[in-house]
C-alpha cells in the first residue's frame, strides 16, 4: 500500500496535525511500510465473522439520575492554558 | 539495605516493630539518589509527600493498624493520575498537567497505606517498547546502561529492578508491563481486561489498556493484585465479578496442571538462549507434576497487524482531546484551527504523531471496512484461538520477548522493527486474557530473560500458582543488577 504525500496531507488535516515537509516525506514512507505489513490481514477469511470491539460482553451501563458533587470550578480551570473569569478562553471563532 | 527487600519482607518487619515506615522511606530515597542519575527511571521524585505519608503510616502502626501496604514505597507510572501531583505521560503536551483527582488504583493504594516514591518514565502516552519515546529522555536498563529497559512502562520496571522502589504500577496495552518486566528481570502482570479500574489512567487504546503491578517476586504481585483489583462504578468497563484473595494462590503445587506450548511462538528470529530458558522452565514444572502439550494459536501471525490498526484507531480518537483548550500545552495560532494544529505539532513527539496518523487513516472515509473492521474481525479469531486452547490446557507458556534488552538507538529508525518486539505479548491484549512475565534466567551476557504465563479470563490465580511454583524452585528472582 502506497501512501502519497497528498494523502498524508489530507489525513494530517483530519487529525489536526501541522507537519513539516520532512515529516510528510518520512510519514509517507513509514505509513506505506506499516500498511503493507497490515495487508497480511487479507490472507484471513473473515466472511461471517463478527467484529470484536470489546472483549467483555456488555450493555450500556447506567447510573441513577442523582445529583452528585462535581469538581469545583477553580480546580477544573487550574490547568487551562488560557481563561477569563469562569471560562476557557480560545482564539476568536466568529468574525 | 531496606530498599532491597520485598513488600512481604518489609511488612513482617513493620508488623514486628523492627523498623518504621520512615526508616524504609529514607533508605529508598537514599537509593534513588545513588542510582537514578544512571538509570533515569523517575520523571519526578516526591520525597516530601513520601516522608509525610511515612509519618502517617508510623502513627497508624503505633495505633496497631498495619494494612497490606502500610509504609511500602511504591512508584507510579506517569500516566496514572494522582491528585495534586504532576502527571505528564512523558509528553510535552502534559508537561505541566496537575490532575485534580486520584485514579481509582491510587485511592486503593492510599487506603492500604502506601508511600509514593514518584512518577516513572515511559514512552510518550505509553506508545513504544523501549522508553526511548519519552519527551524527557530515555531510561536505562539497570543490567546494562547501554541498553533499553523495554517499554512502555520502562521507568517502573527499571525502578523495581534497581531497588529504587519496592514495587510499582505500570500499564499494558500491547505488552507494556510484561516486556519491560522481562527485560529488567522482574515480575509484571497484566490482569484480565476489566479486572482493574482504568479510571484515572490516561487513555491510549481503551479496549486494550489495563493497569497492573511490577514487583520483585510473585508473592508481591499477589499482594498488589489484592489491592488494586475490583469493580469500580467510575469505570463502566470494569467487571463486576467476585474477587479472590490472590495470596491464597501462592502454593507450590502444580500437580496435574496442563501447560500449552503454542507452536506459533517459537518462530525464526527468537533468541536461542530465550527459547532454551523457556523450554527448561517447562521441564522444571513437569518435574513437579505438570503436563505439557503442543497447542495451536493459528492466528498469532496476524496479531501485530490487527493491533496496530485497532490500537492506533482508538488512540487517534482518545488523543483528539489534546487541543490546547481545557488543559495541557497550547501553541499560538492565527485562528482556532491553526491553534489546534500548532499545539498538536509542537506538543506531540514523532511516535505519537505517527500513530495518530495511522489511526486517523484507518478510520477515514473509504478505509474503515478495509482496515478497522477487518482488524476487529481478526481480533475475534485471535480471541477464539485462546478460547479453544483453554478448553484443553490451564495455562499457556511462551517467551515474553523474542530478544533480551536491545541497545539504545538500535530500533528507533524503523518503527516496524520496534513494533515486532511486542510479537509475543500483543495477542493477550486483543483477547483480553490475563498474563504475567516472570524471570526465567539470564543470557550469557547477563541480561534477564522473561517467561510469559497466560491464563483464561479472570483466572489470574492459576498464573500466580504456576509462577510461584516455578519461582520457589529457582533463584532468578533474587538476583539484582550490580548498579
Amino acid at each position: 500500500m502506497k501512501i502519497t504525500k497528498k494523502e498524508v496531507e489530507h489525513v494530517a488535516l483530519l487529525a489536526r496535525l501541522k507537519l513539516t515537509e520532512e515529516e510528510k516525506e518520512v510519514l509517507s514512507k513509514q505509513l506505506s511500510d506499516i500498511l503493507t505489513h497490515v495487508e497480511k490481514l487479507n490472507e484471513v477469511d473473515t466472511k461471517a465473522i463478527e467484529p470484536t470491539s470489546h472483549v467483555i460482553k456488555m450493555q450500556n451501563v447506567m447510573r441513577d439520575d442523582i445529583v452528585t458533587v462535581s469538581l469545583p470550578i477553580e480546580k477544573v480551570l487550574a490547568n487551562a492554558p488560557d481563561r477569563t473569569d469562569e471560562f476557557f478562553r480560545v482564539p476568536k471563532i466568529i468574525e | 539495605m531496606l530498599h532491597k527487600l520485598t513488600i512481604h519482607e518489609l511488612h513482617e518487619k513493620i508488623k514486628n516493630r523492627e523498623i518504621t515506615a520512615k526508616d524504609i522511606a529514607s533508605d529508598v530515597f537514599k537509593r534513588i539518589e545513588a542510582a537514578d542519575g544512571k538509570v533515569k527511571a523517575y520523571l519526578s521524585v516526591t520525597r516530601d509527600e513520601a516522608l509525610k505519608q511515612a509519618e502517617n503510616a508510623d502513627k497508624e502502626i503505633k495505633a496497631g493498624s498495619v494494612k497490606a501496604l502500610t509504609g511500602i514505597p511504591i512508584a507510579i507510572k506517569d500516566n496514572i493520575c494522582i491528585n495534586g501531583i504532576k502527571t505528564t505521560c512523558a509528553s510535552k503536551m502534559l508537561e505541566n498537567f496537575i490532575p485534580p483527582y486520584d485514579a481509582t488504583v491510587i485511592t486503593r493504594l492510599k487506603n492500604n497505606g502506601y508511600v509514593l516514591t514518584g512518577k516513572t518514565n515511559m514512552d510518550e502516552f505509553a506508545m513504544g517498547s523501549s522508553t526511548e519515546n519519552s519527551a524527557f529522555g530515555a531510561t536505562r536498563n539497570p543490567y546494562d546502561l547501554e541498553r533499553v529497559p523495554g517499554g512502555s512502562s520502562g521507568g517502573s520496571a527499571a525502578a523495581v529492578s534497581a531497588d529504587e522502589c519496592i514495587a510499582a504500577l505500570g500499564s499494558d496495552t500491547g505488552g507494556s508491563i510484561r516486556q519491560p518486566a522481562a527485560l529488567c528481570g522482574v515480575v509484571g502482570m497484566k490482569p484480565t481486561y476489566g479486572r482493574v479500574s482504568r479510571y484515572g489512567l490516561v487513555a491510549f487504546a481503551s479496549s486494550l489498556d489495563q493497569i497492573g503491578p511490577i514487583t520483585k517476586d510473585v508473592t508481591d504481585c499477589a499482594i498488589m493484585m489484592n489491592t488494586i483489583s475490583g469493580h469500580d462504578k467510575c469505570d463502566s468497563t470494569s467487571a463486576d465479578v467476585s474477587l479472590p484473595d490472590f495470596t491464597k494462590a501462592l502454593k507450590k503445587d502444580v500437580k496435574g496442571l496442563k501447560i500449552g506450548i503454542p507452536d506459533e511462538y517459537f518462530i525464526e528470529g527468537i533468541d536461542p538462549e530465550i527459547e532454551k530458558s523457556v523450554m527448561d522452565a517447562v521441564k522444571l514444572l513437569e518435574s513437579m507434576g505438570a503436563k505439557s502439550e503442543l497447542i495451536k494459536l493459528p492466528h498469532t501471525g496476524y496479531a501485530i497487524a490487527a493491533y496496530y490498526i485497532l490500537a492506533t484507531s482508538e488512540a487517534s480518537s482518545n488523543l483528539a482531546r489534546y487541543d490546547g483548550v481545557k488543559y495541557g500545552f497550547r501553541a499560538k495560532g492565527k485562528d482556532l484551527i491553526d491553534m489546534y494544529m500548532e499545539t498538536r505539532a509542537k506538543g506531540f513527539g514523532s511516535e505519537v504523531k505517527r500513530r495518530i496518523m495511522l489511526g486517523t487513516y484507518a478510520l477515514s472515509a473509504g478505509y474503515y471496512d478495509a482496515y478497522y473492521k477487518k482488524a476487529q474481525q481478526v481480533r475475534t479469531l485471535i480471541k477464539r484461538d485462546f478460547d479453544e486452547a483453554f478448553k484443553k490446557v490451564d495455562v499457556i507458556i511462551t517467551p515474553t520477548s523474542p530478544t533480551p534488552a536491545f541497545k539504545i538507538g538500535e530500533k528507533t529508525a524503523d518503527p516496524l522493527q520496534m513494533y515486532l518486539s511486542d510479537i509475543f505479548t500483543i495477542s493477550v491484549n486483543l483477547a483480553g486474557v490475563p498474563a504475567a512475565s516472570i524471570p526465567s534466567g539470564f543470557t550469557k551476557g547477563n541480561l534477564p530473560i522473561g517467561l510469559q504465563i497466560i491464563a483464561k479470563p479472570f483466572d489470574e490465580e492459576t498464573i500466580i500458582r504456576t509462577a510461584y511454583a516455578f519461582e520457589q524452585s529457582t533463584d532468578y528472582h533474587k538476583k539484582r543488577p550490580s548498579i
